[in-house]
């Protein structure tokens, strides 16, 4: 039985008892418990089922690392899966369920599998379900799916908010244990700007359990002195429950901070991820005790010898009354005695080297404790839970020599350094055969811009284990860091030890039944059996290996398993382990919530949504929105009981009898100014910029270099050196961006200023028969008569009370005016606009209204009938390619053979002889097949609609010698297979000779 | 005049201390040139009365302030019913030399963030040291907000201004208010 201690847990608070379920069940556990430990004092032994064979599996470590106990935590817009009980602390009302497991925890149909554990080895996916093909998407996938696997995918949205926040620092040390808190110190004490983040909730790290003393004080009050100490020093910034999940180039550090994980109250943001620049980084992340390779080394109850005394001290807890402790290195025997010290009993140290411990060896056997030196364990007896242990010779095979009854086994193959932050930016690792350690390579550590290195690996993150050498280390870490010279750190003595012994698989010449069920990564069911078969078929490098037995693939990353893996596999290899090397450590360190990463942005953060002056009004009167890059724009304006596209049809006719009002806000609008202005726009536009008169506009094309047409608009001329340049909607950036580029790059000795004015301007398109008398209503300054102001030409002054530049330009077809005021009286002049407009029949129009209107007089819009990969020539624009000029961009490109080519799908205009619509993208096919065996096609519709003007299905397409053509009748594809024969007409369905727009 | 409105419309928010404030119409113009040319500065301290700012500083008198933006342009901010008055005096001070000056008062919009922890309402969303002894007063950034342009700049203590294009201030301005909604940090 695991079960509370009356006395003990210095992390608990024994006067604030919490409630929380388990299962259904409700436990009682106390605040500062974590989800691990008040599972054990509720005698929770197993807490889940495995990955493959759905074996039992209980607790095994008491931190980050843990494997096994993977919950789901809460329900509805809070439950989340796959959380380390390790890690969670428990507060009154927090669920929990353990995962994968049918149709109960106690009573699991999965766990079947673990009898054909033979017939499930490393690859056994991939050797067995390959054949035949259409198995695996209808048969094999869908019953994995159901059997494997961990917690389940919240199904409702995340309830809780998220942030960011940016912050910088001179150091940064990772890691709140002995040796952060000295390197911090040391930093701080130059007056640098230093932060320091804990992944749990305690600072001091395995410290105060492992006792101590450091200059002449109790781990503990050594902790507390020096805590504040930092606290009360202005330059220092302290986070706990904050984990640094990754360093990047540049000394970028994410860390991952838990504000209400842990509390029963959820308000406020529940993450933030801090993106931090830190100039040095320091990271004294500790280490991580190793897993022995043993048989039933997964039994529930088996955990790391520290993790047993973390229970005992830090919580109160015993897994057990009787605990075995097997080991190759000495610091197991703290457990042992720290054990004893709790009034636990332990029945004996199984201690794989036959010297046996050091100095504290003796100071166990003189605690009573029997020590069993040479030995190794031949199998852990028990099914959910430890009943016992058979003991054996770590030298021979496995031969019991005798059995020890227990309820845990408390096991430690020594420890590693996490080298994770030190690794993520290229640092490089070397292995230490003394210590039977991968440790940071100190030469090698990630560099910065500078070429030197940016991180420091401190205390036994870089292979230093005990007290002395790791606070010596911290130290000087520390000054290394802050850039400072010095000398001292916090005192404390090591007790001799005897080195460490590579024990690898227990007992050393373990056959092949013990082997398969010597667990190496628990959370994907790898054992010793499988990555020796990966040996054996050929995988040599251990990233092939990783992914062909799934070792080290799961959440946890390899923590506990990646180097006994490895170690296993440069056995089975004959290799040394430097030789067969590590899996790559990348980001992040331990998982972090996705709505962190995702901050703010969520509902209407998400995306920023641009807002022309009239959006409000838009959004009050029936729009139906369409997005155009992050602007919404009205694609139509319903009225009651219309459908969208009653509403267009009405809009159409309204402007070609009456007026109607587009909110043309979103153009873009750069001014370009300067005395070589007008030589830039001659290279920039395909046409003649530079001739435009003062007063007047024209429209124009732009290329890319490659001579494809890239975006269009009306150029305006404004005075002597400046212009004004409208761009498409979604060209705005874009082409400023064109702009500065030649002029900041290519044509630097220009004299030429641009500045993008897109959003100082609302803009109103007025168009209709009636346009003019609209305006005139306004009354004002500026003649709008036809003879004043001509087609074409552009006027500034007063419009009533506003202050308006008036384009006398038309993308209708229909009278029109564009009226551009600043944008602050946008709202108030699109009102007076309805106001005045109500005698002529006003009506705004959206853009569906606008493409179908500029469709039926043949104009090209940019993103229809241009992809990118279509010139001018195309679209029969000759008129606007200028002969005069001796270059423009994409001039010389036109000249190609192939832009040159007569056989170049040309624009023309379409029309269904039956008057019904051809869908959009729709080809025309050609007889014969490809050099693929396509059939072959002679050209492709680019824009139609149902015109409400003339009452029938219209359409622009590129076509095969299409101009030449008039008058053919060829047929589209329809959506069903079918055919549709249509008429090739000139694209100008809508009064050709113009006498519309020039009244 | 009287029609014109700025987008936010004196939008404001308070939470946790910070309060996030619509600046209503503010006139800006945003200035091109040659910054060493004599002529400029010239004309600029002549119409405005404030020298060219160091990098990444604003200088201000009254209710006038000119920001550095880049090398080559400036952001000066007046009164806006003078901006136009301001715009056509360096037009004609400067004739015949290359520069540019052209009214944006409209293009964007200015927010306040102001109290204790209003630093850390913007450090949320900009990654930019703001902590007092990087981000003193008179001290300003073009830089990104959230996921749009913005320029942030400190005019005093725990006082800030951002500003933004004008068709995304609704995002800015719910941004930093739910920013601020979602609690200090306690670390600048």
């Amino acid at each position: 039985m695991s079960t509370r201690l009356s006395t003990g847990g210095r992390l608990i608070n024994r006067n604030k008892p919490v409630e929380f379920q388990f299962n259904g069940k409700r436990l009682k556990g106390y605040e500062g418990d974590t989800l691990a430990s008040a599972l054990f004092a509720n005698d929770q032994m197993m807490v889940g089922r495995s990955f493959k064979y759905h074996r039992p599996r209980g607790v095994v470590a008491s931190g980050a690392e843990e494997p096994n106990a993977l919950m789901n935590l809460n329900s509805g817009g809070r439950f989340e899966p796959n959380q380390r009980a390790t890690t969670q602390e428990v507060y009154d009302g927090l669920t929990s369920t353990s995962q994968n497991h049918w149709p109960s925890l106690e009573f699991d149909i999965g766990a079947i599998n673990q009898l054909f554990a033979r017939w499930l080895p490393a690859g056994f996916y991939y050797k067995m379900f390959i054949h035949p093909r259409a198995f695996w998407k209808h048969v094999y996938e869908p019953f994995i799916r159901q059997s494997a696997g961990l917690g389940q995918v919240p199904k409702e949205q995340d309830a809780d908010v998220y942030e960011h926040f940016y912050f910088f620092c001179d150091v940064m040390v990772v890691g709140g244990g002995v040796a952060g808190l000295t390197a911090a110190m040391e930093a701080a004490k130059s007056g640098k700007k230093v932060l320091v983040v804990e992944q749990t909730a305690a600072w001091g790290g395995r410290a105060v359990v492992d006792g101590g003393l450091i200059d002449g004080e109790s781990t503990e009050a050594w902790i507390n002195q020096t805590l504040a100490k930092l606290a009360d020093m202005p330059n220092v910034t302290l986070r706990d429950r904050t984990m640094a999940s990754g360093v990047y180039d540049h000394g970028y550090v994410l860390a991952y901070e838990r504000l209400t994980d842990h509390l029963a109250d959820k308000s406020g943001a529940r993450h933030r991820l801090w993106r931090i620049r830190a100039g040095q980084i320091v990271t004294a992340t500790g280490a991580i005790e190793r897993p022995l390779s043993f048989a039933g080394n997964d039994i529930p109850g088996v955990l790391l010898a520290a993790a047993v005394r973390d229970y005992v001290v830090n919580w109160g807890v015993s897994v057990g009354d009787r605990t075995v402790v097997v080991t190759n290195n000495d610091d197991a025997y703290r457990t042992a005695l720290a054990l004893k010290k709790a009034g636990l009993s332990v029945p004996a140290i199984v201690d794989a080297r036959e010297g046996g411990a050091g100095a504290i060896g003796a100071e166990a056997e003189a605690a009573g404790i029997r020590v069993l030196k040479g030995k190794g364990i031949a199998k852990v007896k028990g099914g959910k839970r430890v009943t016992g242990v058979a003991i054996c010779s770590q030298a021979g095979e496995g031969a019991v020599l005798e059995e020890i009854a227990c309820e845990c086994v408390a096991m430690s193959g020594g420890w590693s350094p996490v080298v994770h932050l030190w690794s993520h930016c290229g640092g490089k690792l070397v292995w230490d055969d003394a210590k039977v350690m991968f440790r940071p390579d100190v030469d090698k550590g990630p560099t910065g811009a500078d070429g030197k290195p940016f991180v420091i690996a401190a205390g036994s993150a870089n292979g230093y284990l005990g007290m002395a050498e790791g606070l010596a280390d911290a130290a000087a870490a520390g000054r290394a860091a802050a850039g400072v010279k010095g000398e001292g750190a916090p005192s404390a003595t090591d007790a001799a030890e005897k080195a460490v012994a590579p024990v690898w698989l227990m007992p050393q010449g373990a056959g092949p039944k013990k082997r398969m069920k010597a667990w190496l990564d628990y959370q994907n069911d790898v054992k010793v059996s499988d990555v020796m078969l990966a040996a054996q078929e050929g995988y040599e490098s251990v990233e092939h290996t990783k992914r062909y037995t799934t070792l080290g693939m799961a959440t946890d990353q390899g923590k506990l398993s990646n180097i006994n893996g490895l170690a296993i596999l440069s056995k089975s290899l004959d290799a040394p382990i430097p030789a067969v090397g590590t899996t790559t450590f990348r980001p992040p360190y331990t998982p972090i919530s996705m709505g962190s990463i995702g901050g703010s942005a969520r509902g209407d953060l998400f995306q920023p949504l641009r807002r022309t002056p009239m959006h409000d009004w838009h959004d009050g009167n029936g729009v139906d929105w369409e997005p155009v890059g992050h602007w919404r724009r009205g694609y139509a304006f319903v009225r009651n009981g219309e459908k969208v596209h009653d509403a267009v049809n009405r809009e159409i006719l309204n402007v070609r009898e009456n007026v109607g009002l587009l909110d043309a806000s979103t153009l873009g609008k750069i001014i370009v100014k300067g005395p070589d202005a007008g030589k830039f726009l001659d290279m920039l536009y395909t046409n003649m910029m530079s001739t435009l008169p003062i007063g007047k506009c024209r429209y124009g094309l732009m290329c890319n270099e490659n001579g494809f047409l890239s975006d269009d608009g009306v150029v305006v001329r404004l005075n002597e050196d400046t212009w004004l340049c409208h761009t498409t909607t979604g060209g705005a950036d874009r082409i400023h961006g064109w702009m500065e580029d030649w002029l900041q790059c290519e044509w630097w000795d220009w004299k030429v200023y641009t500045a993008n004015i897109t959003e100082q301007l609302a803009q109103v398109a007025v168009a209709g028969p009636k346009a003019r008398k609209l305006l005139e209503s306004f009354g004002g300054d500026m003649d709008l008569s036809k003879e004043a102001f001509p087609f074409m030409e552009w006027r500034e002054g007063k419009l009533g009370e506003f202050d308006a530049r008036i384009y006398r330009i038309s993308f209708s077809g229909e009278l029109s005016y564009e009226v551009a005021v600043p944008a602050s009286q946008g709202a108030a002049f699109w009102n007076a606009l309805l106001e005045k407009g109500q005698e002529f029949g006003v009506m705004p129009y959206g853009t569906e209204a606008m493409h179908i209107m500029r469709a039926e007089k043949g104009f090209i819009m940019i993103g229809d009938e241009t992809d990118g990969t279509i010139i001018p020539q195309d679209l029969n624009l000759q008129w606007a390619l200028s002969k005069k000029k001796e270059d423009y961009l994409g001039k010389r490109a036109q000249e190609r053979s192939h832009m040159a080519d007569p056989k170049r799908w040309k624009l023309v205009g379409v029309e269904t002889v039956d008057g019904s619509v051809i869908p959009d993208g729709s080809h025309a096919p050609a007889p014969g097949t490809n050099a693929n065996g396509q059939r072959n096609t002679q050209g492709r519709i680019t824009s139609t609609y149902y015109s409400p003007t003339l009452k029938k299905g219209i359409a622009m397409a590129l076509v095969a010698n299409g101009p030449d053509r008039m008058g053919e009748t060829i047929e589209f594809q329809d959506e069903n297979g079918g055919l549709i024969k249509a008429k090739i007409v000139d694209p100008c369905f809508y009064d050709k000779d113009g006498e519309k727009q020039n009244v | 005049m009287s029609n014109a409105v700025s987008a936010l419309n004196g939008k404001v928010a308070t939470a946790n201390g910070v309060t996030v404030r619509d600046c209503g119409l503010q006139g800006m113009i945003s200035m091109r040139g040659t910054f060493e040319d004599e002529n400029f500065f010239t004309v600029l301290s002549h119409i405005i009365g404030l020298e060219i700012p160091d990098v990444r500083t604003i200088v201000s008198n009254g209710d006038r302030s000119v920001a550095w933006m880049s090398p080559d342009e400036l952001l000066v901010l007046v009164p806006y019913a003078d901006v136009n008055g301001i715009v056509a005096q360096i037009e004609e001070a400067l004739q015949g030399s290359h520069f540019l000056a052209v009214n944006v008062s409209d293009a964007r919009s200015l927010i306040a963030i102001e109290g204790a922890g209003a630093a850390e309402v913007i450090a949320k969303n900009v990654p930019v040291d703001l902590s007092a002894g990087a981000f003193g007063e008179g001290m300003v950034r073009r830089t990104r907000m959230a996921q749009v342009a913005a320029a942030v700049w400190c005019d005093g203590a725990d006082s800030y201004k951002v500003i933004c294009f004008r068709s995304v201030s609704t995002y800015v301005f719910d941004l930093l208010a739910q920013s601020a909604k979602d609690g200090l940090v306690g670390a600048l």
